[in-house]
């Protein structure tokens, strides 16, 4: 079975967020910019799918900027096979809209018929949480999102999700849409002969023309702005002052 | 102008306080429709109608969705979104899950973790763990979005709208629920509670989390957990509060033993009232808390337990 892993590249999750000056997003330029960490893990699950026989190949698919290939050459390192990278933009502060990236990963899959799509669950600039479920949609295919744990058998998946209560477990239907929570597992780092080996690696590149998918934005932004701020208080030096304080302002 | 609420259904039970925040949002687009879908849910829907300012209130009554399950959801509302020009749900598990389905199949695309709703098109979402807040204008004919619960006010329940049942999409059986693993607690709801206590990596082990829980009994509190404390295996993941688990904004948010990752603080700094306990005054907590108190949370939290 082939398995198929978009990836976004994004802001390094360590890097302190600065809003640009006239309002339009977050400044990307001369930023240091990662894997999505949710990817990383997606990633992750398709290698032990490898390792434990039950996928033969891992495919996996940026939609974005050509800076985009860092971040597939990331994922090979990490185990995956081949890359491929879908040009949709010149500039890095343009944000591809999930509806648009999902269309395109549906012509991939129609290319490519992976048994099984599995994706982080939400990046971490937009927090927008839809790509997998929009391809899940799309394509007519069950979804299993917010996985921590994921079993395949017979044709299906059996797939623990984080859900409001606690977990929830559903059986899917192969081919099938996950999306792949914080706790799903732990990725490797790439070694360095496998960063080397990465190199060789075939990625191919295509645009969002050649699939014949309009990636025009239905969002504009009318403007991007700092949160209201929230200054630190006071320290207090005892349990029975923070008790006095609490009490005077009538929070307990 | 008319909006579909598809309302929270736990069980076959309305979530009363996502769903009512989440119709104050709506209210804002226009006259409101509420959709209560699941098994067994007649008193879902009449509580669904008791809300202030609800038009009509449609019940899908079917085994298919009993378990919220994503794809017969998806389906229904589809079938149902003639005639609405926003389709909007509580930022929850189950409408995160289903919501950005239902606006693929209807071609449009779908606004996550609305904050704000500036007009019918224009609305406020945080992005990049609500280090910025954008207000973005829709082009699409039908609006799909989620609400930020923590970020509207409970709307009232003293309205009588009518009750209509609909007919079920049906379930082309795409997946299958299986189990639910539900931890039953007597301990507030993490999203609607007034008084939040939370735990941290500095808790240290599954068994002291029952130093946070005893605070959070005492003041009739939720519990809630870093990322760290939950990655670590000290506590479930339904208690995460943060980027990607539970935003919150309690009058009280106690933070015991946790730094303030800039993914935690995006989900509890809208909280009315947060106090820090750290033994390292360097926590980044406490450049959010209204009080802060640099201690060991091994003495401090029993005898905070104990003081209150």
């Amino acid at each position: 079975m082939k398995v198929l892993v978009p990836v976004k590249r994004v802001i390094d999750y360590n890097v302190k967020v600065r809003v640009k000056a006239d309002g339009s997003g977050v400044d990307l330029a001369n930023v240091k910019m990662s894997m999505n960490p949710f990817d990383e893990i997606a990633v992750e699950a398709a290698i032990r799918l490898k390792e434990s026989g039950a996928a033969s190949e891992i495919v996996v698919v940026s939609v974005g900027v050509k800076q985009a290939q860092e971040t597939l050459r990331t994922a090979l390192a990490m185990g995956a096979d081949r890359a491929i990278l879908v040009l949709a933009a010149d500039d890095v502060h343009s944000d591809i809209e999930p509806l648009a990236v999902a269309k395109i990963l549906a012509k991939v899959v129609a290319d490519e018929a992976p048994g099984l799509v599995i994706a982080g669950k939400q990046a971490i600039d937009n927090d927008m949480n839809a790509t997998g479920q929009m391809l899940a949609a799309l394509l007519g295919w069950g979804q299993a999102t917010f996985a921590s744990d994921v079993a395949i058998a017979d044709g299906k998946a059996t797939v623990t999700r984080e859900v409001d209560g606690g977990l929830q477990t559903i059986s899917v239907a192969l081919p099938a849409i996950i999306t792949a929570d914080l706790r799903l597992n732990e990725p490797r780092y790439a070694s360095l002969p496998n960063i080397m080996k990465a190199k060789k690696k075939p990625l191919e590149e295509k645009t969002a023309a050649d699939y014949g998918v309009d990636v025009t934005p239905r969002l504009s932004v009318v403007k991007t702005a700092e949160p209201a701020g929230r200054s630190a208080g006071i320290k207090v030096a005892s349990v029975d002052e923070l008790v006095a304080k609490l009490k005077d302002a009538g929070a307990i | 102008m008319a909006v579909l609420l598809i309302a929270e259904v736990t069980g076959a039970d309305l979530a009363l306080d996502a769903t009512a925040k989440a119709l104050s949002a709506a209210k804002a687009m226009g006259p409101v429709t509420v959709l209560v879908a699941g098994a067994g849910i007649a008193g879902a829907a009449a509580a669904a109608a008791a809300l202030d300012g609800v038009t009509k209130v449609l019940a899908a009554d079917d085994a298919a969705y009993a378990h919220g399950l994503a794809e017969p959801l998806a389906d229904l509302v589809v079938g149902l979104a003639g005639g609405f020009s926003h389709i909007v749900a509580p930022s929850t598990a189950s409408a995160k899950n289903a919501l950005p389905r239902i606006a693929a199949l209807l071609d449009v695309m779908v606004l996550s973790d609305v904050t704000g709703v500036v007009d019918a098109d224009t609305f406020e979402r945080p992005i990049y763990a609500g280090n910025a807040i954008q207000t973005v204008k829709s082009s699409d004919p039908v609006k799909v979005m989620t609400i930020r619960t923590a970020s509207f006010e409970a709307a009232g329940a003293d309205g009588s709208a009518p009750v209509e049942a609909t007919a079920s999409a049906g379930d082309k059986g795409l997946s299958a629920w299986v189990e639910d693993k539900v931890a039953a607690s007597d301990r507030p709801e993490l999203t609607s509670a007034k008084i939040v206590v939370s735990g941290g990596r500095g808790v240290g082990s599954e068994a002291d989390f029952a130093l946070i829980a005893g605070l959070a009994d005492k003041l009739g509190a939720a519990v809630g957990a870093s990322r760290a404390a939950v990655d670590s295996g000290f506590a479930p993941n339904d208690w995460q509060v943060g980027q990607t688990g539970k935003v919150v904004a309690p009058d009280l948010y106690i933070a015991c033993g946790i730094s303030g990752a800039i993914q935690h603080l995006a989900g509890m700094k809208d909280s009315k009232i947060i106090v820090a306990i750290n033994k390292d005054e360097e926590a980044p907590i406490f450049q959010v808390a209204d009080y802060g108190l640099v201690a060991d949370l091994f003495d401090a939290v029993p005898a905070l337990t104990q003081k209150i």
